[in-house]
C-alpha cells in the first residue's frame, strides 16, 4: 500500500491525538466534515482502537497552526488519508500507553486490558487510566503507520451504522453553520457584482453612497469589487440593491455565447494520448481503421454541459482584520492553501493569517467557499477592528460560482466474430476541472480567487496547463477497467471556453464513465448480448465482477420480473480505477411526455474496510441522487449579457417527487485500504439512466440533460 | 422601525423592526433564533419554513407585519422539555441529512403536516416535502425517516 501523503506530511502523534484531563480524547484531522460523516467515521476508529466510549471522543475544528495541514478535502481520499492516519495514530498512542502502564503498576503488558480508557492488569487489581497516564505530557513520538491494529472481531463500532455527529444540533435548530456566527461588533456584508465576468464598474453615484454613509452603511470599493456592510444584516441586504443601481458598467463584448460543443471542437487546445490513466507528453496517434478481425465497428458521441454545484446556503464567510492580522471562518475544503492564497493575494505574510473551518452548505467540490473568503477579507481589511460576515446571495451563488466543465466525448470501437471488444478509442474533450486556490508560482493560487481580477490593481486570471496526473481532471475515468486489447485514449484541454470552471463532485469521471458506460451497452446490443454478461466477459477485476454481480442480483438489467413499459439500465466503474468499485442499476419509467420517472435503483459497493454503514450508504446514494438530478434536469444556461441560470426556477433540480427505491448493498472486504465513497456512483448513475431509458423505449439519449423535451426529440427522430 | 409582538414557540417577543423585513431576519438576528435557513429568499428552496397557525409557511419574503397575531413556530420550539419530537426524532435516527442546511425545513414542514392530518399517508407526506429542495441527495433516508415515522403512527 502506498505511504500515507497525511502522515508522512505530519509525523507528529501529538498532532493527531491528545487526551484531556476532563476524559476526553481529542482527534485532530485536516479534513473537513461537508456532510460526509468524516468526523463520524474518525471517532468511530479512534474510539475502538483505544477502547473508549465514542462519546469521549472529541473531533477538533480544523484551523491552520493546530490541525495537521492535510490538503485538501477532495478526490473522496477523507477515509483513505484521515481515517488512517487518525487508526494508526491510535494504535500506536494505545501501545505507548500500555507500555508506559505496565512500567508503572509493575506488570507485564500481556497482562493489560483497556474498558474506556480506564487500565487494569489481571495479574494485580490495579489500575491507571490513559488520561492519569497522559497527564505526564505530550507523547513526543512518531505515529507508526505500521502499528499493528486490534482484530476486527474486537472492534464494537467499526462496521456499524452510527449517528450522525453534529445531526442532533440540527435538528434540534442550534446554531451549527458558518452562516448562524454571531459576534459582538459583528458587520454582515453583501456584494454587488458586475452583470458578468467582463464587466467593470465606471461609474458609481456617489450621491447614493452618501446617503448610504449617513445611514451608518459602509460602502467598501476597490477597482471594481463593490461591497457594503452593515450592522444590520437586512439594512445591507437594502443596501446592496440600491448600491447596485447606483453602478454603472462597462461591458465589453460579453460573454462568448455560441455553441458550447462546437466551442469544445473547434477552439484552440492541448491534446495528450492517456496512456494507464496518465497523460503522457508525446503526439496523438492518428485513429486507425478498424482492425482486420473487425467484425462490426460502432461510433459514438457523448455530450455533457456546464452543471454547477449549487450549493444550498450561499457561500459566506467571517473574516476580522485587527492589528495587521487577519482571522478567516470559512467553508472551504483547504484552509491552508487558502491561507496562502489569501496572503499572496492581500500582500501579507500567511503567519499572519489564521484560517478556521465552519460548517457550510454541502459544496460537492470547489464552489465559492474560497472566494467568499477572500471577498470578506477585502472588507475586513477595509474595515479593520470589526468582524466581518459576508454571505453571497442566491442569485451570486448560481451565477458566480466555478462550474463543472462541459465535455464532448468521441468513442469508437470495434466487435471480433466472437462479441468481444477488438479496438477501442475515446477522445475527451473538454475544460479543466483543477483551478481551486492552490499555492503555485507567480501567485497562481490568488489569481484564481474570483475577486482578484475585479481589482484596482487586478491579477490576471489563471490559465492552467494540463494536469498530468493519474486519472484526475479531464481524463478521470478515461481509462476503462474492462480487458482490452488495444486502447487509444486521448485528452483534449480546450481553451477559451466562456464559463469560469473548476472541481466539481467527480471531475471528468461523471462525463467519461457516462460515455463509456452508454457505450458498453450499445455494443452489448450489437453483439447480442445482455448488459451484464457483456461487461464481465470483459472484466477480469475479481472486485468489480463482484459488484455488477451483487446489483444484478437485486434488479437483474436483463430481469423478465421488469415490470412492463419500465427498463433497467446498469453503469460501472471503479473511481480512479484504484478507489471505489460501484454498480448501479436504474429501473425506469418514461412517461407520454417524455418525462423520465426513477423507480428502482440498486447500488453495490466495494469501499474498502466499512467504518460507519450509514454514512457509506449515505454517500453511495446521495451521489446517485445528485448525479441523477444533473444527467436529467440540469445545464448551466447563458447568453452574451450575463449567466441566466440565477436561481432554483431558471436552473431546477431533482425533488422528492422523483427518488427511486433504493437498495443498497455493501460489500465489506474486511481489512482492506478504505477507498471513499463520494464521489464513486456518479458516473455509474448517469449511465444506468441512459441505458434504463433505452430499455424501456429503445431511445438512446447521448446529450445530457435528458429533459422531457429531449426525450421528445430522441422520439422525433427514431 | 416600527414595533411588534410576535408571539413564538409559545412566548410573545417584541421586536423593533423594519416593516418591510421578512420574517427570517427578524428570527436569525432580532431572536437570535438560527434553526431556520435563508437559501434563497426566494420562496423556492423551502430552508427557511416555520410553523403559522398549524401551517408551514415560508419566511424568507413575508415581511414581519404578516405575522403580527399569528401563533409562529420554529424548529427550537419543537422539542418539549428537551424531547426531540417524533420528525426530529426519526430524522436523527435515520441520518436523514448529510450537511443539513435544508433539514430544518423539512423538519417543520413534516411536523405540520402530521399535526394538521388525523390520516397521514406517504403521498401526504411527500406533497409536504414539494419545494424542499436537498443538494446533497439525502432524500433516501428523508423518506425512510419518513416511513419509520408512519409506521410508528405518528
Amino acid at each position: 500500500m502506498a505511504p500515507n501523503p497525511s502522515l508522512l506530511n505530519n509525523p507528529a502523534l501529538d498532532d493527531w491525538l491528545t487526551f484531556g484531563a476532563d476524559e476526553t480524547v481529542t482527534v485532530r484531522s485536516g479534513k473537513v466534515d461537508i456532510g460526509q460523516r468524516i468526523s463520524t467515521a474518525t471517532a468511530l476508529l479512534a474510539a475502538d482502537e483505544l477502547d473508549v466510549d465514542p462519546g469521549r471522543v472529541r473531533v477538533a475544528r480544523v484551523e491552520t497552526g493546530l490541525s495537521p495541514d492535510e490538503g485538501l478535502t477532495v478526490g473522496s481520499q477523507s477515509m483513505a488519508q484521515t481515517g488512517n492516519a487518525v487508526r494508526q495514530a491510535a494504535a500506536t498512542a494505545r501501545r505507548h500507553l500500555l507500555a508506559r502502564a505496565a512500567c508503572v503498576l509493575g506488570v507485564d503488558v500481556a497482562t493489560l486490558e483497556v474498558e474506556d480508557g480506564e487500565i487494569r492488569s489481571h495479574a494485580t487489581n490495579r489500575r491507571t487510566s490513559y488520561w492519569e497516564l497522559a497527564a505526564d505530557g505530550p507523547f513526543g513520538i512518531d505515529v507508526d503507520p505500521d502499528a499493528p491494529l486490534k482484530p476486527r472481531t474486537a472492534l464494537r463500532h467499526v462496521g456499524t451504522a452510527a449517528l450522525a455527529r453534529g445531526l442532533e444540533d440540527i435538528v434540534r435548530g442550534r446554531p451549527h453553520f458558518l452562516h448562524d456566527m454571531s459576534l459582538p461588533g459583528m458587520l454582515h456584508a453583501r456584494l454587488v457584482r458586475p452583470p458578468h465576468y467582463h464587466a467593470l464598474l465606471v461609474g458609481l453615484n456617489e450621491a447614493v453612497v452618501d446617503r448610504l454613509g449617513a445611514e451608518g452603511i459602509e460602502v467598501v470599493r476597490d477597482g471594481s469589487f463593490l461591497a457594503v456592510a452593515a450592522a444590520d444584516e437586512y439594512a445591507a441586504v437594502r443596501a446592496s440593491g440600491r448600491l447596485g443601481a447606483a453602478a454603472s458598467w462597462e461591458l465589453g463584448d460579453g460573454i462568448f455565447s455560441g455553441d458550447v460543443y462546437e466551442g469544445l471542437r473547434g477552439n484552440e487546445k492541448v491534446s495528450l494520448p492517456v496512456i494507464d490513466g496518465t497523460p503522457a507528453e508525446a503526439p496523438v496517434a492518428p485513429l486507425e481503421g478498424p482492425p482486420a478481425d473487425a467484425a462490426v465497428t460502432l461510433e459514438a458521441r457523448y455530450e455533457r454541459p456546464y452543471q454547477m454545484h449549487a450549493s444550498m446556503g450561499p457561500s459566506t464567510a467571517m473574516a476580522t482584520f485587527d492589528d495587521g492580522r487577519l482571522t478567516v471562518v470559512t467553508h472551504s475544503q483547504g484552509i491552508y492553501f487558502l491561507r496562502l492564497a489569501l496572503a499572496d493575494a492581500l500582500g501579507m505574510e500567511s503567519e499572519a493569517i489564521h484560517v478556521r473551518h465552519a460548517p457550510g452548505a454541502g459544496c460537492y467540490g470547489h464552489n465559492g467557499a474560497d472566494d467568499a473568503a477572500f471577498d470578506a477579507a477585502i472588507v475586513a481589511r477595509a474595515l479593520p477592528g470589526a468582524p466581518v460576515l459576508l454571505k453571497w446571495s442566491r442569485e451570486e451563488e448560481h451565477a458566480w460560482e466555478p462550474y463543472g466543465s462541459c465535455a464532448s466525448m468521441d468513442l469508437r470501437a470495434s466487435l471480433d466474430g466472437h462479441g468481444r471488444i477488438a479496438a477501442w478509442s475515446h477522445e475527451t474533450y473538454s475544460d479543466t476541472y483543477s483551478m481551486r486556490p492552490h499555492p503555485g508560482p507567480d501567485g497562481t493560487g490568488a489569481a484564481r480567487l474570483l475577486s482578484a481580477r475585479f481589482l484596482a490593481e487586478p491579477l490576471e486570471p489563471h490559465v492552467p496547463g494540463p494536469a498530468l496526473g493519474r486519472h484526475v481532471g479531464i481524463h478521470r475515468n478515461l481509462d476503462p477497467l474492462y480487458d482490452l486489447p488495444e486502447k487509444r485514449l486521448v485528452k483534449h484541454l480546450v481553451r477559451d471556453m466562456p464559463l469560469r470552471v473548476s472541481a466539481l463532485r467527480s471531475l471528468g469521471a461523471y462525463a467519461n464513465v457516462f460515455a463509456i458506460e452508454s457505450f458498453m451497452d450499445e455494443l452489448a446490443a450489437k453483439a447480442g448480448s445482455d448488459p451484464v454478461s457483456f461487461r464481465l466477459r470483459h472484466l477480469s477485476d475479481p472486485r468489480g465482477r463482484a459488484v455488477i454481480e451483487a446489483a444484478a442480483e437485486r434488479l437483474d438489467p436483463a430481469g423478465t420480473d421488469c415490470p412492463q413499459g419500465r427498463g433497467r439500465g446498469l453503469g460501472f466503474a471503479q473511481y480512479k480505477n484504484s478507489e471505489t468499485y460501484a454498480a448501479v442499476i436504474m429501473e425506469v419509467s418514461v412517461g407520454d411526455r417524455g418525462e423520465i420517472r426513477l423507480e428502482r435503483c440498486a447500488i453495490a459497493a466495494d469501499a474498502g474496510e466499512v467504518v460507519d454503514r450509514a454514512g457509506l450508504a449515505a454517500q453511495l446514494e446521495g451521489g446517485v441522487v445528485q448525479a441523477a438530478s444533473w444527467t436529467l434536469h440540469e445545464a448551466v444556461t447563458f447568453d452574451r449579457d450575463g449567466i441566466t441560470s440565477r436561481d432554483w426556477d431558471s436552473y431546477p433540480i431533482l425533488g422528492f417527487d422523483n427518488v427511486p427505491v433504493f437498495e443498497t448493498v455493501l460489500i465489506d472486504p474486511g481489512r482492506a485500504p478504505f477507498l471513499g465513497a463520494g464521489e464513486a456512483t456518479a458516473g455509474p448513475a448517469a449511465a444506468a439512466i441512459a441505458n434504463a431509458v433505452c430499455a424501456a423505449t429503445g431511445l438512446r439519449l447521448r446529450q445530457i440533460p435528458f429533459t422531457p423535451e429531449s426525450v421528445r426529440a430522441a422520439a422525433l427522430q427514431s | 422601525m416600527n414595533a411588534f409582538l410576535l408571539n413564538i414557540n409559545g412566548a410573545v417577543r417584541k421586536v423593533e423592526a423594519d416593516p418591510a423585513m421578512p420574517l427570517i431576519y427578524v428570527l436569525r438576528n432580532r431572536l437570535g433564533l438560527m434553526g431556520a435557513k435563508l437559501g434563497c429568499g426566494l420562496e423556492q428552496c423551502g430552508a427557511c419554513a416555520v410553523i403559522a397557525d398549524g401551517e408551514r409557511v415560508l419566511s424568507c419574503v413575508r415581511t414581519v407585519s404578516e405575522f403580527e397575531g399569528r401563533a409562529i413556530t420554529t424548529i427550537e420550539g419543537l422539542a418539549e422539555e428537551g424531547e426531540l419530537n417524533p420528525v426530529q426524532r426519526a430524522f436523527l435516527d435515520a441520518g436523514a441529512a448529510q450537511c443539513g442546511y435544508c433539514t430544518s425545513g423539512m423538519v417543520i414542514a413534516l411536523t405540520a403536516y402530521l399535526e394538521a392530518e388525523e390520516h397521514p399517508d406517504r403521498r401526504g407526506a411527500l406533497e409536504a416535502l414539494e419545494g424542499h429542495l436537498c443538494r446533497c441527495g439525502a432524500h433516501a433516508d428523508v423518506l425512510r425517516a419518513v416511513d419509520r415515522l408512519l409506521a410508528d403512527g405518528a
